[in-house]
């Protein structure tokens, strides 16, 4: 017995040795994975977040079971913690919509903060000067038209300067907001003599509230974005036109597409999706403008917009998700004090999970742990290749955590 | 007046210049970490965590100079490196994609910064500051030679040896060849026997501490210990600077010096309060033009590595 080990051991070496496996894990990429798989995947690691957050905030002094009832209450105590929730879900997919359709196109766009702004400043500066002369219900279309053009004079100069030279987009997007950002610190403080660097609230323009709840307009506005963009990305020649460019420029050229026309009428499109949320912000949100009117949402929609694979219908959930958090995370800090900043603690490591989740969509990985003693595995040759190439623990963090999950 | 003002932007610069090394070795290798921002926020809070349990553990004795100086750069580096540990193995491992994972590091890292730093003790840190500014010839009355090369913080002296050094190292070692070969072209390069996972990894991570030094100059230096402001805005301008300086460190030293004088002209220059707002802007249109003129005039030695921003995988091809 102990001869024919080591006889065995020995071709066994010898066998691997032609392999030359360098690593115990092997990943390669995945395409067959079932939709419902992956949405469970999904969804496990959702909860796996919510739990993570759950454990950070009861090491910030909360309780397991409080994490989970001040979420609810931030949200839901009372219809005005809804409609906010809602008014949150809606600018970020709103956002998120814009920035998709040149995502799609692998045009990182990362200056839909500049282009929201820039809307937002347009749509101010229509309520400023034009004020009560005109009805309030012309204004706010001269506000929508000013505030599209804005976002898309701001989406097209990257686009322009891609299409012609191949400038970098992600950089040159990164500089066009800060651009914006100084814009309206500027403009602000020509608008305010005083000094003081704060606008007030502008008393025209303002959208009408609808059975005296705000935002309710804002929502509207966004669900009609949704379904344009949902069509727009899937049964229109234009969206067609521009997955066929993300996918592959060369391809795109040799079948008569023109690339720099696509790159340029996408942003404008995306720029004046953008510019729709600077409008929503300012004539239906806060009335103002300051420089945090984007607040972070340019950056945070991009995140929805990939994590929700540029399909309005995820997004929409993505964005709920991040609201709900968010909103949720902003009463937790209030009960339990935890400061202002708790809310990007936890959005961040919300985001963190989920996107290391989609690793286990896309790539499969398996454990090829040698297993040298074990008599069945070398019986012959043959079925020793096919043990190799055969996954042997396919088990991965993400996928038992699903299974805990279905099992529950 | 004027040396007063270049004196100021050359100590403003270092901010930039720790976080545009940083990010320079990370792109050469490749890896667009849009988390530099956020990276350079960790090493804030690393120094101050570190240099908080320095204080705690004094018990009321003297502050040491060189050892705290010493504790707030290895811890800054370190925490630093966890949040470029946390970037590389979401993008090198897990092939994430690299724009949304940097910005999930950027959102994070400035929140965890005002997180940590806002409920923080803050005593003492003013004495640590003094430790941190403390340049090889101090006084009121120095003549400008002094005063211009002598009278600047450790830090300081610092971030010009790195970016120095890096240059070099990138330019004329073996390990640099192999780093561009990675951010260039890494098929080849993992075709000609370079680990590509590993070089990423540790450009990442080693990048990633150099922007953190930033965040603890930041807090420390220029701030003298106060926490009240976040430093990622700060962050974004390193980025830019990587593109002004077209991913040379040497020369990141004269643009960094020129975005913090540029930063810092409205405040030495007699105009209105509102046109400081557009020389503000002054920074971000350079590198906007920087960013035109190469891309239109088209050198391959000033592109950005070819690779930028795409994750490998060896079996996809």
């Amino acid at each position: 017995m102990k001869q024919n080990d080591s006889a065995i051991a020995n071709k066994f070496s010898a066998f691997v040795g032609k392999f030359k496996m360098e690593s115990p894990i092997h990943i390669s990429k995945r395409m067959d994975m079932p939709k419902w798989k992956a949405l469970l995947i999904k969804a496990g690691a959702v909860v796996l977040a919510f739990f993570v957050c759950a454990i950070i905030t009861v090491a910030e002094g909360g309780n397991f079971g409080g994490f989970f009832v001040e979420m609810g209450k931030g949200n839901f105590m009372q219809l005005r913690n809804f409609i906010n929730l809602l008014q949150e879900m809606a600018i970020l997919l709103i956002i998120a919509l814009a920035v998709t359709p040149a995502f799609k196109m692998k045009f990182w766009n990362i200056g839909a903060e500049g282009q929201v702004l820039m809307g937002g400043l347009m749509c101010a500066t229509c309520m400023f000067y034009i004020k009560g002369s005109v009805p309030n219900e012309a204004l706010i279309i001269i506000m929508l038209l000013a505030s599209v053009a804005g976002g898309a004079i701001w989406g097209v100069i990257p686009a322009i300067f891609k299409a012609k030279w191949n400038t970098n987009e992600t950089l040159f997007t990164l500089m066009m907001n800060y651009i914006a950002i100084g814009l309206v610190a500027y403009t602000i403080m020509i608008w305010v003599p005083s000094g003081s660097a704060v606008l007030g609230v502008l008393r025209y323009g303002q959208f009408p509230r609808v059975n005296n709840q705000p935002y309710v307009i804002n929502i509207i506005v966004v669900a009609i974005v949704t379904v344009f963009m949902y069509i727009y990305l899937r049964f229109s020649k234009h969206g067609y036109e521009l997955s066929v460019v993300g996918e592959s420029v060369n391809t795109a050229k040799y079948i008569g597409i023109s690339v720099p026309k696509v790159i340029i009428r996408t942003m404008l499109l995306s720029g004046a999706i953008c510019g729709i949320a600077g409008w929503l912000l300012v004539g239906g949100t806060s009335f103002s403008i300051t420089t945090e009117t984007a607040g972070g949402r340019g950056f945070t929609a991009i995140l929805v917009s990939w994590l929700g694979q540029f399909n309005p219908i995820y997004m929409a959930v993505i964005a709920f998700l991040v609201a709900f958090l968010k909103k949720g995370a902003a009463q937790l800090s209030m009960t339990y004090g935890l400061g202002g900043s708790y809310p990007d603690i936890i959005t961040g490591v919300f985001f963190f999970i989920v996107i290391a989740s989609e690793f286990f969509v896309n790539y499969r990985v398996k454990f090829n742990f040698r297993k040298a003693k074990s008599e069945a595995v070398v019986s012959d040759e043959i079925a020793q290749s096919e043990q190799l190439e055969e996954p042997s623990g396919v088990q991965t963090e993400e996928q038992t955590e699903v299974d805990e999950e279905v099992t529950k | 007046m004027f040396w007063a003002f270049l004196r100021s932007s050359i100590r403003f610069s270092t901010v930039f210049l720790y976080g545009a090394t940083g990010e320079i070795i990370t792109e050469k290798s490749g890896h667009l970490n849009l988390g530099i921002p956020g990276i350079m926020c960790m090493g804030a809070i690393g120094g101050c965590l570190g240099i908080r349990s320095y204080l705690d553990g004094l018990n009321g004795g003297a502050i040491n100079g060189f050892s705290v100086v010493l504790v707030g750069i290895i811890c800054a580096f370190l925490f630093a490196m966890l949040g470029g540990l946390i970037f590389s193995f979401l993008t090198v491992t897990l092939r994430c994609n690299q724009n949304v994972t940097g910005l999930t590091i950027t959102t994070f890292g400035a929140g965890l910064m005002s997180f940590i730093l806002g409920s923080m003790d803050r005593t003492g840190f003013s004495d640590v500051s003094k430790a941190f500014t403390k340049g090889f010839v101090n006084g009121q009355n120095l003549d400008w030679f002094s005063n211009l090369f002598l009278n600047y913080g450790t830090l300081v002296y610092l971030a010009i040896i790195i970016a120095i050094i890096t240059a070099i190292v990138i330019k004329r070692t073996r390990v640099g060849l192999n780093l561009r070969a990675v951010g260039e072209n890494p098929a080849t390069a993992d075709a000609a026997g370079i680990s590509v996972g590993k070089y990423r990894y540790l450009a990442t991570m080693i990048g990633s501490g150099i922007a953190g030094l930033g965040g603890l100059f930041y807090i420390f230096d220029y701030l003298g210990g106060s926490l009240e402001y976040t430093v990622d805005t700060y962050g974004w301008i390193a980025v830019a600077l990587v593109i002004f300086s077209i991913w040379k460190p040497n020369w990141s030293i004269l643009g960094s010096i020129l975005f913090g004088a540029l930063y810092l002209a409205p405040n030495y220059l007699n105009v209105a309060f509102n046109q400081k707002e557009l020389i503000k802007l002054l920074p971000y249109l350079v590198t906007m033009v920087v960013l035109i003129i190469t891309s239109v005039i088209n050198r391959r030695e000033n592109q950005p590595p070819a690779a930028l921003g795409v994750s490998y995988f060896r079996e996809e091809r």
